[in-house]
């Protein structure tokens, strides 16, 4: 049933993955595959219970699964092919796919664009050197949610969570719901990481303590976590002493950042950024490598899943012109440098002529909120490309800005173009 | 008529702007920090008819998953949100469960729907 | 149970218990091996640096420094008998400063009355060719070839199954609490799981060997100090090491180490604190920063921010004078068939150089055994060869393709970042010491060690493990009962 060689090969079928491998199929590409590791589509959005997703592409307020399901329809409906339950083991820059399947075995596939959606992974515990013991019922805040929202079991009775993140306070609301009492909400950093909305519907709404500026010190207990001690830290990250409270629970959730899995780009030759773990990409989402695309979270962590959506189909939608044209690069590019109070750009280079075709989209992160307006300005030295106003910027929200085509002379110009947050 | 001072983050947008609002008895006097009208919509939303999307698990018998997620077609009033998860909670569907399939209709008399999130298969329908 | 009378009773089955049990298991023996955990080596055993020590540092004349020697010496045959991960790479003191450097040459002087061979003063520009990372200031080192890494829960797996298979009987969570005494001979223990009955006890218990011995009566002023050790991990795809080295030693300790492993990560550490709590596995900030200084003093270019992993390991250090009068030391092994009680053969404070002293310790066991008028007769269907269970990563592409189409479940990848399969899990599971619990299965398929540390694998470790035990996913433990990840499902009635 597997062919031998694609066109498109998408690997990962959460929404960047479905996005790409549905445009890739409708931009002309004739054999397309995912591959994707779980037991069906629709990848972490299948534990995203919760609503939120769908409000910008489909003005709709819709739970994960319910968006998921709508890419997973149209696709069964295009003759894409799926392996699931499979792992892709390695792949080379050639373009050449090492996976293996209980159900297909080992499987060695060639292909003309690939496409690389794997998503992210979680920070873990010992990744921020949490000291104490080393019990069971610490988990990542994604691990407990595969638990409760899809094994169907849950991880605990008492949580403190670790992490202002939107995927520690969803998980927060989830868990009270299930009847578990969250103790606490610590955040390390002075403001909220994750979205506002969520922060009043999962924790203002039931009374659950968030703490900025609070950590966890250590973790308390044998076999079972009994205890967290937490503690208070100053502007310099250092614990004030005398503020440390033992909080007693039996499960503490961390949820302490997304990191981009890029372990098989790696294995391809394709160039990360540090900044961001992900890989430099142009603006068709194309990395280093000629032919391998890259979408979604595995470039860099996204705040919408509706951007992804659409980064997806970008992506797919270049990544099947490859396939069919094998359009190599056109002419000269010019680098994206994160200016003032921004932590990182992507995409990282961009083609001079992609300006003839259409306006192109940067986004961004920045490295510290603003609760005021702001100019988000692209500059080529001292030369303003473009700009626009934001009412505020947070680390927890994506910015964007779009470069017009009516800068296409400016930008020719340029060697490189830094993008810069000034207050107004 | 003594001044009472609550405070509010309002979600209409993202920007989540932090709203003082004085209030006599059940009226609101003042309102500061809002950056445009919605705000006050949210507050008198808030003050007299909160409302929440809840989202939540249901059991299912036969499927290949032991749970479906559902949510509520629109938001219900604050107010139900426990009585409405305990309903869900007496509840085993049947696989297969289909998007869109109403796990309860006019939930708690509130008019709005329960419906599932996604597609169970039956089990023996997997590979 | 209870009514069976065994030859051997042997008390902890950590790397020394393990070994005794599988060179006794040659013998005609019946054979009792008891372990107080859920697992075998959860002590020492599974938290050391990995080291196969050369024999250079153990003060020359006692007992550390013999059984050291001839263990060393050993490993290369029973690696190759017992089909665990050895790899005699050679390891490296390095000096930093010409201070350091004056240093080495006693240290060699050591090893050669201690005879270890092989060994050979480096300079500075040797030692940075080798480890191009090694700091600049670096003078020279000792190198001594015989030094090895392995995988050093995969050699109590090892020796135990091996033992198992011929014909000793492994008993888990089982506790000793006191010795049953027919005046002053032993003729057996009392455990949580009842009384057994034996001709012989061997106390290989670890951090609890003093508590053992005391029951006897046995050497009341001998005391088990824990002293902690702490280590960073880091990830392989990120810092490369090549070898084994260590810093020039102190008075306390072999001093804190950078060193590749058998899985190729570069771990580094231990420090060495003394504690009190023979449990307290902890880690802690100040150990942690610890180890970091004297690692960087090393290899300077070192991240923190490449650290996928800590542990602490605790060693246990007793303060037993040499049995040589004429050697000036007091934190030796205790190897001795005790003259104060009949029938106990008595192994205490066996702490580093204890894995590599290990087998030697077995073999002499067994040359007491033999001194105190035992009469050992060989079993002719013993089996010294224990085979290696399939590891799906190191194998080639095409042997994964044959292995898959032999039994599919090995095709089902359930740890992405060090790619063990199904199939793995799954033998461990029903193998001769079957591995019960998550970390059980962790410490012998390297699963949940990688980047995500478990993030993936967990759920479905735990689906495996129910199924394949035919029990609830609720009785599921992280480290035996206590350590259970799930309380209830999702949809308990009683919850609300």
């Amino acid at each position: 049933m597997l062919k031998e060689k694609y066109d498109v090969i998408v690997i990962g079928a959460g929404p960047a993955g479905l996005a790409a491998a549905i445009e890739a199929k409708k931009t002309g590409a004739q054999d397309v595959l995912v591959i994707e590791r779980a037991q069906e589509l629709g990848g972490i959005l299948q534990q995203c219970i919760h609503n939120g997703f769908g409000l910008q592409i489909f003005k709709k307020d819709l739970p994960g699964p319910a968006y998921a399901q709508r890419f997973i329809d149209e696709l069964a409906g295009l003759h894409i092919d799926t392996l699931l339950d499979a792992m892709v083991l390695n792949v080379s820059s050639e373009r050449h796919v090492y996976a293996t399947s209980r159900g297909s075995g080992f499987v060695e596939l060639d292909t003309r664009a690939l496409v690389l959606a794997m998503g992210c992974r979680e920070r873990t515990r010992a990744q921020i050197a949490l000291p104490g013991t080393r019990p069971a019922g610490v988990y990542t805040a994604g691990t407990a949610q595969r638990f409760v929202n899809i094994e169907g079991f849950m991880p605990g009775k008492r949580f403190v969570i670790l992490g202002s993140g939107d995927i520690g306070m969803i998980m927060a609301r989830r868990l009270t719901f299930e009847g578990a009492k969250v103790e606490r909400v610590l955040e390390i950093m002075p403001f909220l990481t994750g979205l506002t909305r969520n922060y009043v519907q999962c924790l203002q709404d039931y009374d659950i303590s968030l703490q900025l500026q609070h950590t966890v010190k250590r973790i308390i207990g044998n076999d079972r976590v009994e205890a967290i001690e937490s503690v208070q830290i100053d502007n310099q990250r250092q614990p004030i002493p005398g503020t440390e409270e033992t909080i007693p629970c039996d499960t503490l959730l961390l949820s302490v950042g997304l990191i981009p899995e890029n372990e098989l780009s790696r294995k391809a030759g394709v160039s990360l950024d540090p900044v961001t773990a992900g890989p430099f990409v142009d603006e068709k989402m194309q990395t280093n490598v000629p032919g391998i695309f890259a979408a979604g979270n595995v470039v860099h962590v996204y705040d919408l899943v509706d951007w992804v959506t659409q980064a997806g189909m970008l992506c797919g939608r270049n990544a099947a012109q490859y396939a069919i044209a094998e359009r190599k690069h056109l002419g000269r590019r010019v680098k994206m440098k994160a200016g003032d109070n921004v932590r990182y750009v992507v995409p990282h280079v961009l083609d001079k002529e992609s300006l003839a075709e259409s306006a192109q989209r940067l986004q961004m992160r920045v490295t510290l909120p603003i609760e005021e307006p702001v100019w988000v300005e692209v500059m080529n030295g001292e030369e303003r490309v473009t700009r626009k106003t934001e009412l505020y910027v947070r680390p927890g929200e994506m910015v964007n800005i779009d470069i017009p085509q009516s800068a296409y002379d400016a930008v020719q110009r340029a060697s490189e173009l830094s993008v810069r947050i000034v207050r107004r | 008529m003594t001044q009472e001072h609550r405070k509010f983050i309002c979600i209409t947008c993202p920007r989540g702007c932090a709203l003082d609002v004085t209030m006599e008895g059940e009226a609101v006097v003042k309102m500061e920090g809002n950056s445009c009208k919605r705000g006050i919509d949210y507050v008198t939303g808030e003050l007299n008819d909160p409302r929440r999307m809840v989202t939540t698990t249901v059991r299912v018998r036969g499927g290949v998953h032991p749970l479906a997620p559902v949510y509520t077609e629109s938001p219900i009033p604050k107010p139900r949100i426990l009585d409405l998860l305990a309903e869900i909670r007496k509840i085993e569907l049947r696989a297969p469960v289909k998007f869109g399939d109403v796990v309860i209709e006019n939930a708690l008399g509130t008019g709005v729907n329960v419906l599932a999130s996604r597609n169970i298969p039956a089990k023996s329908e997997a590979s | 149970m209870a009514d069976k009378k065994y030859d051997v009773i042997i008390i902890g089955a950590g790397v020394v218990g393990s070994m005794v049990a599988r060179f006794l298991s040659r013998y005609k023996l019946d054979i009792l091996l008891i372990e107080k955990d859920s697992d075998i080596g959860m002590g020492a055993s599974s938290a050391n640096t990995a080291i196969i020590h050369a024999g250079y540092d153990p003060k020359p004349g006692t007992l550390k420094a013999e059984m050291n020697v001839v263990g060393n010496q050993m490993f290369d045959q029973l690696a190759g008998e017992l089909n665990f991960t050895f790899e005699r790479r050679g390891d490296y003191v390095v000096a930093i400063g010409p201070e350091e450097f004056a240093k080495l040459e006693s240290l060699r002087q050591q090893g050669l009355e201690n005879g270890v061979p092989g060994m050979v003063i480096l300079n500075g520009a040797d030692v940075r060719r080798r480890e191009p990372n090694i700091n600049p200031e670096v003078s020279g080192a000792l190198w001594a070839t015989t030094g090895g890494i392995c995988d050093p829960f995969g050699v109590v797996v090892a020796a135990a199954e091996n033992a198992v298979v011929n014909g000793v009987t492994l008993m888990t969570d089982t506790t000793f609490e006191d010795f049953i005494m027919d005046g002053k001979r032993i003729v057996g223990i009392k455990t949580n799981r009842g009384d057994f009955r034996s001709r012989w006890v061997v106390n290989s218990a670890g951090l609890y060997s003093d508590v053992v011995m005391h029951k006897a009566g046995l050497r009341p002023e001998f005391k088990i100090t824990p002293r902690k050790g702490e280590y960073y991990v880091f990830d392989k795809a990120e810092i490369t090491i090549n070898n084994v080295l260590f810093p020039v030693p102190s008075a306390t300790s072999k001093g804190i180490l950078v060193t590749t492993t058998v899985h190729g990560n570069t771990i580094i550490g231990p420090n060495a604190l003394e504690i009190d709590d023979k449990e307290d596995r902890s880690i802690t900030r100040e150990g942690l920063d610890e180890i970091w200084q004297g690692a960087i003093n090393l290899i300077p270019s070192l991240s923190l921010r490449y650290s996928i992993a800590e542990f602490a390991g605790l060693r246990p250090g007793g303060n037993a004078p040499c049995a040589n009068p004429d050697v000036n030391y007091n934190k030796d092994f205790i190897i001795e068939i005790p003259k104060e009680v009949e029938g106990l053969v008595n192994l205490g404070g066996i702490e580093s150089p204890g894995l590599s002293s290990s087998p030697a310790i077995a073999v002499r066991v067994v040359e007491l055994l033999k001194g105190a008028g035992e009469k050992l007769e060989e079993k002719s269907e013993w089996n010294p060869i224990r085979k290696a269970r399939p590891r799906f990563r190191d194998m080639l592409p095409i042997e994964q393709k044959l292995l898959i189409e032999n039994d599919p479940s090995y095709g089902r990848v359930i740890c992405r970042c060090e790619n063990v399969t199904e199939g793995e899990i799954v033998a461990e599971i029903h193998a001769p010491i079957p591995a019960c619990t998550y970390d059980a299965i962790k410490r012998r398929t390297w699963l949940g060690t990688g980047r995500c540390q478990g993030g993936f694998d967990t759920p479905r470790v735990v689906e495996i493990l129910a199924r394949e035990l035919g029990v609830s996913p609720l009785e599921i433990s992280k480290k035996g009962k206590g350590s259970e990840f799930l309380v209830r499902p999702t949809k308990d009635e009683e919850a609300k």
